[in-house]
């Protein structure tokens, strides 16, 4: 449980931390929350020559609402996050994060950064249809939400690059259902479904936007259940018709917890519900 | 949360929910761990332990990891030298034991992951961790042996090629006449019941610090057993007894997993003679997981005979025991104490239990809380739900059939076993009190309208504890190569305070708690004047240690037996000072006083003075206040309750939920009513543990997949409910205290329940039978094969049968399915 040994920088400023990246070169990490990358050090899976840690770094934490949108920074912690209601699914779903001590200590940003298909606000930033500022040596660039995720593990910050601030749509008019099916309440997501949907006014589905966690090595939406219910009657039959959807286009890995065909009956178990509750 | 707490007992601590004296250190951080100590000249080291299950060690090439700077040693199995193995302690009379050689370094084979092969040596913890990797050993891999059944087939790959064969040994018990008692049933069920491999997985990883000073070795270790580990110790080194003290400081947990000798003991105490420096040794908790030793893994096949009317005939279980790869202090015996009682608390005129213990290249199984004992009431508890749907009979009723009655104790079981007191209606009526079975059922059946799945499980169990009495236990009894008494030493100081010395070591059992409210109230004084020491070799008299649910059916009796030389002195010394007879001194508020004058009396202080400052004590009595007292009780004591378990199962995705779980114990009577809550909670959770969460699994290349906690999913706080919990006091008539042993209670009894109440859950959806650990995707799996749909796992029908017993002769495997058909 001792991790290889690194140097550790706590730079107070955006551009000491640049400078401290481009020093550290490839084996340079970012340290937000900690929650992910440290345990990985612990055992050895990880081993970056230098950590840099964004916690004195003004300015990358808190959480505003402008307009319709929600401007996060990136070191804004899960806690903070699951108490501004205003944030709907985004709230709920980091009230189910973990533990307490890894609520009060990830942030959503690392969470992101970091791109681990099990954990819980991937999917969420994906349906939310949110977006990024990542900086880097050549100044900022946005990122949409769909085009973040490249693979397992991989995102699209670069390396050299912050990801600084998430920005999140307010979905005002949008219910909203979260599932997530784990075995033990600490545990990552076996399979979780965050659904928004937004009726209109006779009452049928105006909108609906279904992200699934850990189905493959990025986060997913559900695009097939989102087209076959869009337009249609909020009713049980539509509902459960078109979540009967949720695994298509998916790749869940297996593990010895689950095998992919379970996780793709949990997958549609877990959207119906969250498509009731959303449309409640 | 406790239902009922009986009301304080007048003028006696016994009885009270005091609040434990041990809490204020350990939860303000002031414990003091074996981890914690510090010693001038302090050295770390790191093990460098097998990635292969099985593999012949090449080569090691330790010079690169010798180069790192701040490394002081490091030693392969060359270099120890040692006078003998790790030892094994169990020689049954009549039956051969496969023991290999286990060297606390391997020679030339290793036979598990994590292994230990080497050992490196340093200034600091950092630098030996990053030399073990430098540690060049290259293997060469041999077949690898898993499953246990099949390890047993003509052909398999052998674990130990010198004995030809993967088996360790056999061993049986039975009692009654087996043959008959399958004769007279009219209905045979049989069903295979696996109970996992699992983990202790205590809070605080082992650790050991070794200090070899002028050929006196100091050894502190995280331990349940200082004194076997001295004993051992001397073998092991060659070096005589006395010469080496170990001190077991605050231990955070055990479960058994500290009931051992380990390889690190005697290697830290070689580390520390080698560089002539203390030397500290830290398990990681992914060592926990590969090397501390496991528990559970068998697989049985339990037949039940039973008469139409539900009497119970026979009871037949044969287990296949997976040991692992090394013959640990206890291993092959752990299966056996499930033997003798497997029975359970039913009057059954037949009993028979075959263990096999296999090899495997595994870590070794040992004692993990309860022991033998949780595997063999899962067997009889979940057999006697399924025989009681086969004969269509409530499952209550068939229990309550079968119990042997309040009026039969002590009752001796087909085995010869006696237990000593029980009263089964009245834990089960009890339970009922709490657990309105008729109000569920009705609640069920409308719950199952809805698509809600409830269930309720129950688990009536007794078990046997307080493990001594030696002539039972020993080398011509049972086969434990020592005795199992325990020993105290009570000292009242000046000043009337007293300090009690126990060969028991506790690691959260309560013991200085629990001990100081009973000799306070044998002396009349408050418990806070009572100061509880254990855990060191050299300060008190030889002990056995905390294992078994034995602290205070042994422990505090061997105490109250020197507590009460010490207060037959008191009364010779008050008797004299007061002049009056001995026999008329007796202890009335707090004063040992002359019956019928309590005004005429002393305190505790007042004669301890006489004792001390001995100007007038009675003619040829020796001045001082301490006696010590060895006792080795003439039987077990047997615990007993009622539990019931109700689940909400989810249907649709397999998740199990418990709603509710009441628990009924009888410990006999009750020194400290919270303390036995807390090890019933901690049994139940641990049992809730296998049930439903935690499972040691390798893979086909024996490799450990469930080493981290992550994998491993041992449950939080968050995962368990609260539990509701009761009490019926029965007293031992083992015991002078009429105390029975509870730490494992929970353990031992909840897991069929938890079963059972899925079972029951299920039902309407054609599933009978489960085998743990009841994860969801197996719960879902067994939903969809019972539906007709897919599934992955094999047909339930294979885990046994039901047949007609006459038609079939009475033996063989059953059908395919389990038969709801006709009786003969």
């Amino acid at each position: 449980m001792i991790p290889i040994e690194f140097d550790y920088k706590a730079p107070t400023t955006l551009e000491e931390a640049f400078e401290a990246l481009r020093e550290g070169g490839e084996d340079a990490k970012i340290l937000a929350g900690g929650h992910s990358l440290v345990p990985l050090m612990k055992l050895r899976l990880a081993a970056p020559t230098v950590l840099i840690d964004l916690r004195k770094v003004a300015g990358l934490d808190g959480i505003q609402r402008e307009n319709g949108t929600f401007r996060i920074g990136a070191m804004t912690k899960h806690y903070a996050v699951s108490q501004e209601t205003g944030l709907g699914l985004a709230a709920l779903a980091s009230s189910t994060i973990a533990d307490p001590q890894v609520r009060y200590r990830g942030t959503l940003g690392g969470s992101l950064a970091h791109g681990d298909p099990a954990s819980d606000m991937l999917a969420i930033f994906l349906a939310m249809e949110g977006s990024v500022s990542i900086m880097g040596a050549n100044g900022v660039r946005e990122v949409a939400a769909s085009d973040f995720f490249e693979d397992y593990l991989t995102t699209a910050v670069a390396e050299g690059e912050i990801l600084t601030e998430i920005r999140l749509p307010a979905m005002d008019g949008y219910g909203f259902g979260y599932e997530k099916f784990n075995r033990r309440q600490e545990d990552w997501a076996m399979v979780a479904v965050g659904s928004l949907v937004k009726k209109a006014a006779d009452g049928s589905c105006e909108d609906v936007r279904v992200g699934l966690t850990h189905m493959a090595g990025t986060p997913l939406r559900a695009t097939a259940v989102e087209e076959a219910l869009r337009g249609k009657p909020l009713d049980a039959a539509s509902i459960a018709a078109a979540a009967e959807l949720a695994a298509e286009g998916t790749n869940p890995p297996a593990d010895l917890n689950a095998s992919a065909e379970y996780k793709k009956h949990l997958a549609r178990v877990l959207c119906r519900r969250t498509l009731e509750q959303a449309a409640a | 949360m406790s239902i009922a707490e009986p009301p304080p007992v007048q003028n006696g601590h016994v009885g009270r929910s005091m609040k434990r004296k041990e809490d204020p250190r350990l939860i303000t951080g002031r414990g003091a761990y074996t981890d914690d100590l510090v010693l001038p000249g302090l050295l770390h080291a790191a093990i460098v332990r097998s990635p292969e299950a099985h593999a012949k060690i090449v080569s090691i090439d330790t010079e690169a990891a010798k180069a790192i700077p701040g490394v002081q040693a490091v030693l392969t199995a060359a270099d120890l030298g040692l006078a003998a193995g790790l030892p094994m302690a169990w020689v049954p009379p009549g039956v051969t034991v496969n023991t290999p050689e286990h060297y606390p370094l391997a020679k030339d084979t290793v036979k598990h992951v994590g292994d230990a092969v080497a050992v490196v040596v340093g200034d600091d913890r950092y630098a030996v961790v990053d030399a073990a990797e430098h540690v060049l050993v290259e293997y060469e891999p041999l077949p690898v042996v898993i499953d246990p059944e099949k390890a047993l087939e003509e052909g398999s790959a052998l674990v130990h090629e010198e004995f030809g064969t993967n088996k360790v040994h056999e061993w049986s018990l039975g009692g009654g006449d087996l043959e008959a008692g399958f004769a007279e049933a009219d209905l045979i069920v049989e069903r295979r019941v696996e109970n996992h491999r699992i983990s202790g997985a205590p809070i605080e990883p082992r650790a050991v610090v070794a200090d070899y000073k002028s050929g006196n070795l100091q050894i502190w270790s995280s331990t349940q057993v200082p004194h076997f580990l001295r004993l051992f110790l001397a073998i092991m080194l060659g070096q005589s007894e006395e010469k080496i003290r170990v001190i077991a400081p605050d231990v955070g947990g055990g479960f058994g997993a500290k009931l051992q000798i380990y390889a690190e003991e005697p290697l830290m105490a070689v580390c520390s003679k080698v560089t002539g420096r203390p030397v500290k040794w830290v398990e990681t908790r992914s060592e926990h997981m590969q090397v501390s030793h496991h528990g559970r893994d068998q697989v049985a096949t339990v037949r039940l005979g039973v008469k139409r009317d539900g009497s119970i005939t026979a009871i037949h279980s044969k287990i296949i025991a997976d040991l692992g790869a090394y013959m640990f202090l206890l291993t092959p015996s752990i299966p056996s104490l499930g033997a003798f009682v497997m029975s359970g608390c039913y009057k059954i005129p037949a009993v028979q239990t075959d263990i096999t213990g296999v090899f495997t290249n595994k870590c070794a199984t040992d004692a993990i809380r309860g022991a033998g004992r949780p595997e063999a009431t899962h067997m009889i508890e979940t057999i006697m739900d399924q025989a009681a749907d086969e004969l269509g009979m409530d499952r209550l009723e068939l229990r309550r059939k079968n119990f042997i009655p309040k009026e039969d104790f002590p009752a001796t079981t087909a085995l010869g076993i006696v237990y000593d007191s029980g009263d089964y209606h009245g834990s089960l009526d009890k339970l009922l009190e709490h657990f309105d079975y008729e109000a569920f059922k009705r609640e069920q059946a409308e719950a199952l309208e809805k698509g809600k799945h409830l269930g309720v499980g129950f688990s009536t169990y007794t078990e046997i504890c307080g493990l001594a009495p030696s002539r039972v236990t020993g080398p011509s009894g049972f086969g434990l190569q020592t005795g199992l008494w325990e020993s105290s030493m009570v000292r009242v100081h000046i000043t009337g305070a007293v300090t009690i010395y126990t060969g028991a070591s506790p690691h959260g059992q309560g013991v200085e708690s629990s001990f100081a409210q009973i000799a306070a109230d044998r002396f009349g004084i408050e418990p806070e004047q009572v100061e509880v020491i254990h855990g060191d070799t050299q300060t008190g008299p030889q002990g056995l240690g905390t294992y078994g649910s034995r602290s205070l059916s042994v422990g505090g009796e061997a105490m109250v037996r020197a507590v009460d030389k010490v207060t037959s002195k008191i009364k010779k010394i008050v008797a004299h000072q007061l002049e009056a007879a001995p026999e008329d001194i007796e202890l009335q508020d707090g004063r040992f006083a002359v019956k019928g004058s309590p005004d005429k009396g002393m305190t505790l202080a007042e004669a301890s003075g006489e004792a001390y400052i001995p100007e007038n004590l009675p003619e040829g009595m020796e001045p001082g206040l301490e006696e010590s007292a060895f006792y080795d009780p003439a039987n077990f004591v047997f615990p007993f309750g009622a539990h019931a378990c109700i689940v909400e199962v989810d249907a649709e995705t397999g998740k199990v939920d418990i709603v509710r779980y009441v628990a009924v114990d009888d410990c006999g009577p009750a020194i400290n009513p919270m303390i036995i809550d807390g090890q019933v909670h901690g049994g139940i959770a641990q049992a809730i543990g296998q049930a439903l969460y935690e499972r040691i699994h390798y893979d086909e290349q024996g490799q450990l997949v469930t080493g981290t906690f992550v994998d491993y999913a041992l449950p939080s706080a968050a995962d368990v409910p609260s539990f509701e919990t009761d009490r019926t006091e029965t007293p031992s008539t083992t015991t002078s205290m009429g105390v029975k042993g509870v730490g494992e209670a929970g353990t031992i009894a909840a897991s069929p329940a938890i079963l059972n109440a899925v079972v029951d859950a299920l039902r309407p959806l054609g599933v009978t039978y489960l085998q743990m650990p009841l994860s969801p995707m197996r719960v879902w799996e067994e939903i969809q094969k019972a539906q007709g749909g897919g599934g992955a796992s094999d047909d339930p029908g294979k885990q046994g049968g039901t047949y007609d017993a006459h038609g079939q002769g009475g033996g063989g495997s059953g059908p395919a399915r389990p038969n709801q058909g006709e009786l003969a």
